[in-house]
């Protein structure tokens, strides 16, 4: 009975969040005039033209010309970006973190590399458009937890279900290294679990892969050899293979600079190609990270340093120094219910000394090079898919109004959970 | 901490004593500060767009352009810098031995003044973030909880020096999930505690008070007895009770209730006690469904200190806004914006600056972090705003606090400075200079 209570009131909020409708548009021709044009990738030009051609840009520039029949969006006084890209992200697979059936985020158990967050995102979060209305038009969904979360998905944010908006599945592999241990109230209460030391999990890491490579050896020795025993489907192995092929990248979520030297090592041994998450102890590496080429998502900024004597603005400072070191990063929300927080973690490394433009390649052009799309997404540029936001300024900035937001050259709703609870109750008008 | 408590009544004694002598908002060791040409942003007086500011004796003494030093002086050039007056959380946990009480529904006996704990790390995270004082409050395990302080965030200094004694006394209750143990409810197999619903819950808060007058009417036969001309001549006085001690003098406007709460309906249900029992409350916590309410609140005089955005953690929190802070304050209702944890409270400034978004001038997204809460802890007249006469409580931050890009540079109480980021890069420049020499002392913050 309570569960159906449940069931129902989550049935009666989730319906009330809106999901906006893409339309077919074939070759539709849509000319974005008049705007302050920031590419990323080259000069802001500082009033232009964006033409999109059946969902992809086709030319940008300060005369570009509209071609008869094409629709105008007249965004004089607005500044357009290329939509933002949020690097790491439980989008969709988490509603209320605190209401365990709401929860996807975790499979039980240490070793899920067969788990995929692609058939569990629920397209039509609440969670999707707040983003999406904060001028972000794609996400990392990951899963988390354990050794081995499973495969993410690199969603655009606005189609009819998920399967409408994959821009790539899986993204990732998914690997989780021991945190750094904190003092403080709780470290008391976890003190008397054992835990499992990297050097032990990055050896049973080994192990798996090795069994995968030996597991395939044997599936391909036997299918030529009726003799020989044909080993049974192994789910493990199975997703592995594509990891020890390279054919998918591994990101790695790993925080203290030892074990960051000791995954580089087993990146470099496995012949991975790989991405670090978290990375909070990386400005203590950031030559051997640099010299690793691997690149460095951000975990949310809205943290504390792990360790007091790292500084007070460790979290800060690190992506200022990696970025220095010649480290390409990439910030991320963590996060589902505040993923509209993304541009604010770029700005707040800017406060404490990153070059603003290079925080904003952090969430848009950096991002997509990272998970693999650098020629379809994070920049306006010809040729890129025509995910476009128009914002009233800094698009970076706690004040800005996003005003209008195109994926994939369709104009998206932005009306939210918050719009359509305000609009509800709302009596000032 | 046990020695605390008496320590604590041996500062109250000496600052009544005191209080014969010297103005009311006199601190006991303040400093000698002038700061110069910054953009003031006074908060209640309008922007200053190249101001300087004089603190004497720890209180702000001028406001202005071009003070000439005072001899011996220290001079804080604050040019091309935001000079803001200290940030105010209203309600979070840091800086306690505990924070919650939690075997038992109904503990307002219970003290956080007792057990301020002047060595968390949490104080030097607060000043980092330009906020100079907490309202620091027991937690929200109990409908009637225990009694809230409010400190300064004197890094360094013993727990009895932090304690602000202007502020109102107040008292936590709070309503809804935390208290009816609705996340132990799934466990199978713990006991319950009673209340378990919101029913019960406003059940045992009016039985608790209800409880409370009885008492009152007690003490008061007992005391008109005994002043009467014939006393009887066996009076006994009623026997003590500490818990109701406390609701008595919530009774009586003493101490005021800062209520966590959730959803409309046991929002307005607290309102409606209120009214029954003629207490008053400083503040909703939390109070995510409050937009569904806000002429009710502005109506009652009540005002929020909630999240900016902070939402969807638990069932009762789903229906949270963003714009809320904001809209709220549109319609009249006093809005302050809170931490409640020892991280978000060095971004309380970001938090603020979020409203602009929705809607709120930027002078107007200041005060949700600083005269609002002022007003709500009932420290306006020390704090908030700078004003001559204030107590010198100050942020220095490197763009305008309600940017995105705004970074706390130096936070100041009573005119000394207690974080200066350019002293922290400079320790750890040295500390790293002695590194690398081979001779670590650690402690590096």
């Amino acid at each position: 009975m309570k569960k159906h209570l449940i069931a129902a009131v989550l049935f009666i909020f989730l319906a009330v969040t809106a999901f906006s409708a893409p339309a077919a548009d074939g070759e539709k021709v849509t000319a974005v005039t008049g705007a302050r044009i920031v590419t990323v990738s080259g000069a802001d030009i500082p009033r232009g033209t964006i033409l999109i051609r059946g969902g992809r840009i086709e030319a940008v520039g300060a005369d570009v010309a509209v071609p008869e029949g094409a629709e105008i969006i007249d965004a004089s006084g607005l500044t357009a970006y290329p939509g933002m890209i949020d690097a790491y992200s439980s989008l969709g697979l988490v509603e209320i973190s605190g209401v365990a059936a709401t929860v996807d985020t975790r499979e039980t158990g240490r070793i899920n590399p067969q788990v995929r967050s692609l058939e569990a995102v629920r397209y039509d979060s609440m969670h999707i458009p707040i983003a999406r209305s904060n001028g972000i038009t794609a996400a990392l969904v990951a899963p988390s937890g354990g050794v081995i979360s499973g495969q993410s998905c690199l969603l655009g944010l606005d189609g009819w279900t998920h399967r409408d908006m994959v821009l790539k599945s899986p993204a990732f592999l998914h690997i989780e290294l021991p945190g750094i241990p904190r003092r403080g109230a709780f470290a008391a209460r976890f003190a008397a679990e054992p835990r499992e030391t990297t050097e032990k999990i990055l050896e049973e890491l080994k192990g798996l892969f090795d069994g995968a490579r030996h597991y395939r050896k044997r599936r391909q020795e036997a299918a030529g050899n009726f003799l020989l025993p044909h080993p049974q489907f192994d789910e493990t192995y199975e997703a592995l293979l594509p990891i020890i092929d390279g054919a998918v990248p591994v990101m790695i979520s790993v925080q203290a600079e030892k074990d960051i030297l000791a995954a580089i090592r087993f990146v470099k041994e496995q012949n991975l190609r790989a991405v670090f998450f978290g990375a909070h102890q990386a400005w203590k590496a950031a030559d051997a990270v640099k010299d690793s080429g691997i690149p460095v998502v951000l975990r949310s900024l809205y943290d504390m340093p792990p360790v007091w004597e790292d500084g007070y603005d460790a979290l800060y400072r690190n992506p200022v120094v990696l970025h220095q070191a010649g480290v390409k990063i990439a910030f991320s929300s963590s996060s589902a219910s505040v993923a509209k927080d993304l541009p604010y973690h770029a700005a707040k490394a800017a406060a404490f000394g990153l070059d603003p433009a290079e925080a904003l390649k952090a969430v848009t052009l950096n991002t997509a090079e990272i998970l693999g799309l650098g020629n379809v997404l994070g920049s306006l540029d010809p040729g890129k898919r025509a995910d476009i936001v128009l914002a009233d300024g800094d698009i970076l900035e706690l004040g800005t109004k996003i005003e209008r937001v195109f994926i994939a050259g369709r104009e998206t709703d932005l009306s939210n959970r918050y719009t359509e609870l305000l609009e509800k109750f709302r009596r000032d008008r | 901490m046990r020695h605390t408590r008496p320590r604590l009544h041996t500062i109250a004694l000496a600052a009544i004593l005191a209080a014969a002598f010297l103005p009311a908002a006199l601190p006991a060791d303040g400093g000698d500060l002038l700061i110069k040409n910054g953009t003031l942003l006074t908060v209640t007086g309008g922007v200053i767009p190249r101001g300087d500011i004089l603190i004497q004796g720890g209180i702000i003494r001028r406001i202005g352009e071009k003070i000439d030093p005072p001899p011996g002086i220290r001079v804080v050039d604050a040019s091309g810098k935001y000079v803001m007056p200290g940030i105010i959380d209203s309600h979070t946990h840091i800086a306690l031995a505990g924070t919650n009480e939690g075997t038992e529904a109904i503990v307002p006996e219970v003290d956080m003044a007792d057990v301020v704990h002047a060595d968390d790390i949490s104080i030097l995270t607060a000043l980092s973030g330009g906020v100079t004082m907490v309202h620091t409050m027991h937690g929200s395990a109990n409908p009637i909880g225990g009694r809230n302080v409010t400190l300064k965030t004197k890094w360094g200094r013993p727990s009895e020096d932090l304690v602000v004694h202007e502020a109102t006394p107040t008292l936590k209750f709070a309503l809804g999930e935390n208290v009816k143990q609705s996340a132990r409810a799934a466990i199978a197999g713990l006991p319950r505690r009673y209340p378990a619903t919101r029913m019960g819950v406003n059940a045992i808060i009016r039985r608790e008070l209800s409880k409370a007058r009885d008492y009152m009417a007690r003490w008061e036969r007992y005391e008109r007895l005994r002043a009467s001309k014939n006393p009887p001549r066996h009076l006994v006085p009623p026997r003590k009770d500490l818990a109701m001690e406390v609701l008595a003098d919530l009774l009586r406007g003493k101490i005021a209730a800062r209520c966590h709460t959730y959803q409309a309906t046991e929002t307005v249900e607290f309102l409606e006690l209120s009214r029954e029992f003629g207490f008053k409350i400083a503040a909703f916590e939390h109070a995510w469904e409050a937009y569904k309410i806000a002429d009710e609140l502005a109506a009652a005089g009540v005002g929020l200190s909630v999240f900016a955005d902070s939402w969807a953690y638990k069932m009762e929190a789903a229906e949270g806004i963003a714009p809320m802070a904001a809209y709220c304050t549109q319609r009249g209702v006093l809005v302050s914006i809170n931490s409640d944890s020892g991280e978000r409270i060095r971004r309380l400034f970001n938090d603020a600056g979020k409203m602009v978004k929705y809607g709120l001038s930027p002078d107007d997204a200041l005060r949700l972090i600083t005269i609002n809460p002022a007003i709500q802890m009932g420290v306006d007249r020390i704090a908030g705003s700078l004003e001559v006469g204030k107590h010198g409580d100050i942020a220095v931050f490197n763009e305008h606090p309600m940017s995105a890009y705004a970074r706390c540079d130096m936070t100041i109480i009573e005119g000394r400075i207690y974080f200066d980021r350019e002293q922290v890069l400079k320790d750890r420049e040295l500390e790293a200079e002695k590194e690398r020499a081979g001779k670590t002392t650690g402690g590096v913050r």
